[in-house]
Order: structure tokens, then sequence, then C-alpha cells
């Protein structure tokens, strides 16, 4: 992967920038001179310090704070039931299905990270996937809390899954949601078992390294005794490359199933075979956008910019700009398939959507997921300018949650009979569970980021040249010098 | 399980792989079978030079995964025919294409679990307790920066005096005796 720009010739431009590779102009995904001692120092160090960061406490109190929000409107939603959100006939999906789809897309990019980068031997996932792992979890958790608040009776929410009962009921295999109970929970199932085990040497090196006993015991108890064994690291290998190929389907048939939860009903808008391939391009969109919304506070914060690079934000934009592009596609689909089908509800459905009463919505998704980042991201500059990326991200996923309106709302008021349309309106307990889900997860978040080690200490081991294996076993050191 | 007496092994410490790697392969070439390597990070080379490449993970993991295929759509094929038959719009009972995908997602989850612990059963974890921890400097570098080749006592080559020997012939940092 070349790059044009000035920094390609190192004779014009002699490297100022470390970072800059000069043979390639590219941006390093490890800052040099880190060696094994230092890269484990920097990383463990912040989760076993005892000088927690002000920031920190600062920023666990506030998200706390807006957790409160999900805990009270989720207390008087179950006493008094879903009549408290703005959800009616016909507008029968409200903001519970919109951000269920919304979370659970946000998650996407954690697996694709993990998974299919690790499958392509893309190196310079290892610095962010921990944290996109995390982020994939706890967007699970949140957009879980969705679909089980919304069933009317959370309280029987357990009669969805398959289980033996006094009453004989069991699930309904062909609906599309008995299937998304499977899917959900075992996408949540599974991220949790692939992040786990992904932790688990550096648990090892956590519990070798802590000072205090309690922390000596936790991450002892967490590392099941890991002991680094090169059989042990085989079978690991072996069983994290398993794992990766598991969750690669896994990741696509999750948001495809999701999406058949529309695409299987007879609704105009609705019924478009295109719905899998678009809404899974989709989540990885939204999904890159938060990892970035993540990263770059908290590489700023925990001056991790020798680890997660220019390189990664720039890598991350590319991605974005590959999927912002399939979604766009998406979208010119569907217009085009309004118009070409011939079919008068279609067509209706596609005039109502951007110029009805919530056309608003429809510009305003065009606006921010399609007009601002695809023009912007072709540039490089703006790619590893990190302010830009930082206020992109956030314009990405607010765009991205306003598809999941659209495609929910607008299709819904105004169906097929006119003598039923209504509208749909959002009531203040919609936004204040939708907010507390983010208080939520930035809550989990900032957990997290404490008591885990946020980038895999082991993966980015194996990224220094320090891990060339010589013949005769002549120290790599001085093989370089040599070299030089 | 009692405590076993006396020595479990000789552990060498080097700086680099590639001296871990060398010491590996002159070890297996100068007979001795009963070793192993620990590393902080995957150590390809160090598995070649144990003669290890074999694993049994993806058997299980295959086995997980045909048992998860198999309990969902029987699962589902006997709830909605037979347990618990529903007339949707005269839709057939055994509606198997719908029955896939539920089938699809419990083969993922079934072979996931069982790669993941597989691997851990495998590996014979969690032990808390190993005798390689006894080592004074073994919990100091062995999951940051340092290199370890344990040869074992178990083998019928080794004995204190030679396999000492043998060992600091190589560039090694130290070479200590590990107690059960």
């Amino acid at each position: 992967m070349a790059t044009k720009g000035p920094m390609q010739d190192p004779s014009v431009d002699p490297v100022i920038d470390p970072m800059i590779d000069p043979r390639t102009g590219e941006y390093a995904v490890i800052a040099p001179g880190h060696n094994f001692k230092s890269v484990t120092q920097k990383i463990a160090g912040i989760v076993l310090t005892s000088n927690t960061p002000l920031g920190w406490f600062f920023g666990l109190i506030v998200a706390a704070g807006v957790t409160m929000g999900l805990v009270i409107g989720c207390t008087w939603l179950f006493l008094k039931g879903v009549g408290i959100w703005g959800v009616t006939i016909p507008g029968a999906w409200g903001f519970a299905i919109i951000n269920f789809v919304w979370w659970i897309g946000i998650g996407h990019a954690g697996t694709l990270i993990s998974a299919i980068l690790l499958l392509f031997k893309q190196t310079w996932r290892n610095s962010i996937n921990r944290f996109a792992e995390a982020m994939t979890i706890f967007a699970v958790v949140c957009a879980g809390t969705f679909p089980l608040i919304h069933v009317g009776r959370p309280w029987l929410a357990y009669w969805l899954f398959p289980y033996p009962n006094t009453m004989n009921v069991w699930p309904q295999f062909r609906s599309p949601l008995a299937w998304d109970v499977f899917a959900v929970s075992t996408y949540a199932s599974i991220s949790i078992i692939f992040w786990y085990i992904g932790m688990i040497p550096d648990f090892g090196t956590l519990r070798d390294r802590a000072t205090m006993p309690a922390a000596k015991y936790f991450y002892g108890m967490l590392s099941l005794g890991w002991r680094g064994s090169t059989r042990h690291w085989i079978r690991y290998e072996s069983a994290s490359l398993l794992l990766a190929g598991l969750s690669t389907p896994l990741v696509l048939s999750v948001h495809t199933v999701i999406s058949f939860d529309f695409a299987v009903a007879a609704l105009a808008g609705w019924h478009t075979t295109i719905f899998p391939p678009y809404f899974v391009a989709g989540a990885v969109y939204s999904g890159f956008a938060m990892v970035l919304t993540l990263a770059i506070p908290i590489r700023k914060f925990y001056h991790m910019e020798d680890l997660v690079t220019l390189r990664h934000l720039d890598n991350m934009a590319k991605v974005m700009l590959a999927t912002g592009s399939i979604v766009a596609y998406g979208y010119g689909m569907e217009v085009f398939m309004a118009w070409y089908s011939a079919s008068h509800w279609e067509f209706f459905m596609m005039w109502n959507r951007m110029f009805g009463p919530m056309g608003w919505a429809y510009w305003i998704l065009i606006l921010t997921n399609i007009a601002i980042p695809l023009t912007t991201l072709w540039s490089r500059k703006l790619r590893v300018n990190v302010t830009f990326l930082f206020i992109l991200s956030l314009i990405v996923n607010t765009g991205m949650w306003f598809e999941r309106f659209v495609i929910v709302v607008t299709s819904l008021y105004r169906e097929y009979l006119p003598s039923s349309w209504g509208t749909y309106r959002a009531t203040k307990w919609d936004y204040m569970i939708y907010v507390g889900t983010m208080g939520l997860f930035t809550f989990l978040f900032f957990l997290f980021v404490r008591f885990l080690p946020m980038i895999p200490m082991s993966e980015i081991r194996m990224m220094l040249p320090q891990t060339k294996v010589t013949p005769g076993g002549a120290n790599a050191e001085t093989i370089s010098q040599e070299e030089s | 399980m009692p405590p076993r007496e006396g020595i479990y092994g000789l552990l060498a410490e080097f700086n680099t792989p590639g001296e871990l790697v060398h010491a590996t392969e002159e070890a297996h070439r100068a007979g001795y079978r009963r070793m192993e390597c620990y590393t902080p990070y995957p150590v390809e080379q160090a598995a070649e030079a144990l003669h290890f490449h074999q694993t049994r993970v993806p058997l299980v993991c295959l086995l997980g995964g045909l048992m998860g295929v198999t309990t969902a759509f029987l699962m589902e094929t006997w709830i909605n025919v037979w347990a618990y038959p529903l007339n949707i719009a005269g839709r057939p009972l055994f509606s198997w294409p719908a029955f896939i995908i539920p089938a699809y997602e419990w083969t993922i989850l079934f072979a996931g679990f069982s790669a993941a612990l597989g691997m851990i059963a495998l590996n014979g974890l969690p032990q808390l307790y190993h005798p390689v921890f006894n080592a004074p400097n073994f919990r100091n570098g062995a999951t940051t920066d340092k290199f370890f080749l344990c040869l074992e006592a178990v083998d019928p080559k080794f004995s204190l005096s030679e396999t000492r020997a043998f060992l600091e012939q190589f560039p090694a940092v130290s070479v200590v005796e590990v107690d059960h």
C-alpha cells in the first residue's frame, strides 16, 4: 500500500516524523524503539497502577449518572407498560427496534477487526482489537436490553427461549423474531468467549507483574495458570484461528438475520433482497465509526499514540470509506428499485420517505451518512487528522441511527391503506432510555480500560522486530546492527 | 494430589527467541524428549524444534459444530412438528428452510465453545499450580520478555550434572533447578 505525497521521497523531505517509515512513506504500526519490556510496561501500567487518573473517576461518575436515565426509564416502563413510549398503531415499532439495530450494528466492527482481519493476517489490527471486542460486548449488552424491555411483559422475556415448561408452549421457529433470539444470544456468547480467550495470556502477564495481593489473586484466577508453554501456545493459536473463522460467518449472519426481521414482512420499503448485505455494510460502517469515537480519546488520554498510530486511524477510515460506499449503493438501489419495479406502493414509500412529513430525517441521513463522510474520506490529509476523524465518527454514528429511524418509521406509519395512516412521535421516555444505554455503554467501557488490558500485549510483542528467530540463535539485535 | 518430591527439571533462561530455538533444537538432537519451552508470545519455530505439530483442537471444534447443528435442527423439528404444531397460513409443519437459521447459529455456538473450552481442557488448564512457577526468575520474565527452556527430570536421559553442563554450553542467562 504505497501512499502518495511528499513523505514518499526521503531525499526531498528528510524524515522529521519518527513515525513515518522512510522506505515506504507510511506511518508505522508501532513507534520505533519499543521492546518486549516497554510494551508490557506501558499496557500493564494502566491496569496495575495504584494511581488511577482523576479523569477516569470523573468520566465514570458522569457515565453512571447518564446510566441512571436507563434505570429510571426502565423502572417507569415496567410499572406503566410500553404505553409510555411513542409506539402506537400503525407505528408499532419505534425506538426500541431502531436502537436495537443501531447498537448491534456498532458491535460488528469489533468482531470484524478481531476475526476477519486476523484471517487476512492484517497485523495492524493487533493494537485495536481488544477494545474493539470490548466495544462489541458492551454494544450487544445495550442492544439486548431493547428486545427484552419492549416485549410488553419483560419479566416473561425468557419465554423466547426453548425450554421445557409446564404450559407446553414452545417458540415458533418460522418467525424471524425467534431467529433473532438465536442469532443475538450466539453472537453475545461467542464474542465473550473470544474476548476472554484472547485475554488469558495477558492475564498471566498481569498476574506476574502485580504487586498488590488482591490484583495477584484476581488476575491469577482469570489467567487459569497460564505459563506460556509452547504446546499451549500452539493450541491457543489454533483455537483463536478457529474462533475467528467461526465469528466471520457469524458476524455476517447476525445482521442478516436482523435484516430478515424487516425483509420477511410484506411492507413497502422493507421486503427488499438488498437488505442483508446492506445492513451488514451499514453495521460495519457504524462500528468502525464507534471504534474511532472510542480510540481517539483513549489514545490521547493514556498516551497510546505509539501503539495506536495514525496508520490505524487511516486504515479504519479507509474501511469506513469502503463500507460507506456500499451503504450509499444500498440507498441508491432502494431509490432505483422503487422506480424500476413500477410498484405503486414502493414508489409512494420512497416519495414519502424523501418529501413526506418525515423527509427531514431522510435528508439528515443522506447528509451525515453519505455526503459528508464519502466526500472527505478520500483525502489522506483528513484521514490522518485526528480531530476531524473524531468529529466525523460522531457524524457517521448519528447518520447510521437516522438510517434505522428512516427504515423503521417511514415505512410503517404510512403503509398501504391511507385510512390507517398515522404518525410516530418519540416521547421523553424513549429518549431517556436511549441516552441511558449510551451511559451504560460508556460506564462499562470505563471499567474495562481500568481493570483489563486494553491492548493485547502478547500480540503486540509478536509485531516487534526482536521476534526474528535467526539460525544458530544469534542475537537479533546484533544481526540488525550488522545489516545496517 | 499430594505434591511430588524432588526435582521437576532444569530451567534455562534466554534473552532472545533465536537462542531458545537453537537450544531446543540441540536438546532434541541430543536425545531429550520431555521438555517444554515457555515464551511470552507464540514462537512457531520453538514448536517445530519440539516436534509438536498436531493439535486436536480443530477436531474438537468440528465435533462440537456437528453436535450443534444436529441438536438445533432436531429440536426445532420436534418442537414445531410434534410438541407444539401451529398452523400458520397453511405453511408446512416441517418448514426446514426456516429451521436452518437457528441451526446455523447453534453450529457456530457449539463449535466456538468446543474450540475454546477444548483448548483449555487439552492444555490442562485451569492449573493454578505448576512447578515452573517455583523458579525465582520465571515469573519475572516468562510472560514479559524472557524465553525459557525446561528439560524435565522424567526424561530418561536426564541427569542433573550432565544436563546442566549441556544447557550451560548455550548463552543462557541462567540455568536453575526447579523443584516440584
